[in-house]
């Protein structure tokens, strides 16, 4: 079997949601703090209405979509 | 752990028949329904960590499996009565799912715990909740076997994350014992079990139930998934609570750290798990959504118990 018989992306943008990042160990917020990664997938917010910048916290959910 | 208290003739058969090897004659029906799910829940539990009052082969005991069987087809005939859907499930699952739970009704604990609740309200909150969350993640993992590759590599993804990412110190159920202690709670397994309301024990059965049965593999990832999907806000908002009612530290910790982790397993759960499960047994699609929808109706009906044991309408 091909390592490609499933697509398994690093990245993958969900639509209305996160960017989900597989198998980062630093990420560095738009303040410029960089932060450690101690999950194999982390959700990166793409709302700005995080409160847990850089991270996903599923307010997206309740934000109006554009 | 020690058995559970009985509440009644069935469960007082059961603490016999475990016990004394056999010899407490043919099992009784259930008197109540506190009866019946404390019975199940006994049961169930000898598949995880047992009893040290208990006989280790009883797991696997013909009749103690009669028993379970007929309890869990009223369990099984219960929930399938409660819920609204129907077969075929829908063409595209994830969205079925989103939809759901945008749409489902219930009572927030959340809510209540972020403004209003006080510090024992709090408390019984926390010891009715550790009765799942001191095994958080286990009924799911039964399922992976069971599973076609990518909803099983996805679940791992997911479970290895609930599981610390191979941390001990981190593994959701220590994390959450640890907010226990700090909060003045027994944090040990099963500490609270006899303290159970009849709809904690009835939660925790249709989890256990559906990750113990292969043919219930659509509904177990569905509950995960519709868990998974009401956790990450309703986590910040317990968060609060506990700030407010300055009880953060690591049990506000253990929330903390599921609104980031959940905000990454509502993904997994929804696309890569119950997406592309439906997609390669199109049959579990209706299984799926049944499953999801219990999970969020056992949480409504604990939250609404919690609630008018404290005198309040919801």
């Amino acid at each position: 079997m091909s390592d490609e018989t499933y697509p398994h992306p690093d990245v993958v943008l969900q639509p209305h949601g996160p960017a989900l990042v597989r198998g980062a160990t630093s990420v560095q917020a738009e303040d410029g703090t960089v932060h450690a990664v101690e999950r194999p997938v982390v959700a990166l917010c793409r709302c700005e209405k995080s409160s847990r910048l850089p991270w996903c916290d599923g307010t997206h959910k309740v934000v109006p979509r554009r | 752990m020690r058995i559970p208290k009985p509440r009644g003739r069935a469960s007082e058969w059961l603490l016999a028949q475990l016990t004394s090897a056999g010899r407490a004659g043919p099992a009784p029906a259930p008197e109540s329904w506190d009866d019946e799910a404390v019975s199940l829940w006994t049961l169930h539990e000898l598949s995880y960590r047992g009893f040290e009052d208990a006989d280790p082969a009883a797991e696997w005991d013909a009749e103690l499996l009669v028993v379970r069987q007929r309890l869990e087809a009223a369990l099984e005939d219960r929930l399938r009565g409660r819920w609204p859907g129907a077969d075929p499930g829908p063409a595209d699952v994830p969205a079925a799912l989103e939809d759901l739970v945008a749409t489902h009704e219930g009572p927030s604990l959340a809510d209540h715990v972020r403004r209003h609740a006080t510090r024992d309200q709090v408390l019984e909150m926390v010891r009715q909740r550790s009765v799942y969350q001191l095994k958080e993640a286990d009924p799911t993992t039964w399922v992976v076997p069971r599973l076609p590759a990518r909803a099983k590599a996805a679940l791992m993804e997911l479970q290895f994350d609930e599981y610390g990412d191979g941390d001990p110190n981190r593994l959701h159920s220590e994390l959450f014992a640890r907010g226990m202690e700090a909060v003045g709670l027994r944090p040990e397994y099963g500490a609270y079990v006899d303290d159970a309301l009849p709809e904690t024990l009835e939660l925790n059965n249709a989890l256990s139930m559906f990750g113990l049965h292969r043919r219930l593999r659509g509904a177990a990832m569905g509950h995960l998934a519709a868990f998974e999907m009401t956790s990450s806000i309703p986590a910040r908002k317990i968060s609060q609570g506990l700030a407010r009612l300055e009880l953060n530290g690591p049990m506000a910790a253990y929330y903390d750290e599921h609104v980031e982790a959940d905000a990454v397993h509502e993904v997994l759960a929804a696309h890569a798990i119950c997406g592309t499960l439906a997609e390669d047994e199109p049959d579990q699609a209706a299984e799926i959504l049944f499953g999801a929808w219990t999970c969020l109706d056992l949480e409504a009906r604990v939250a609404s118990a919690l609630f008018s044991s404290w005198g309040i309408q919801r």
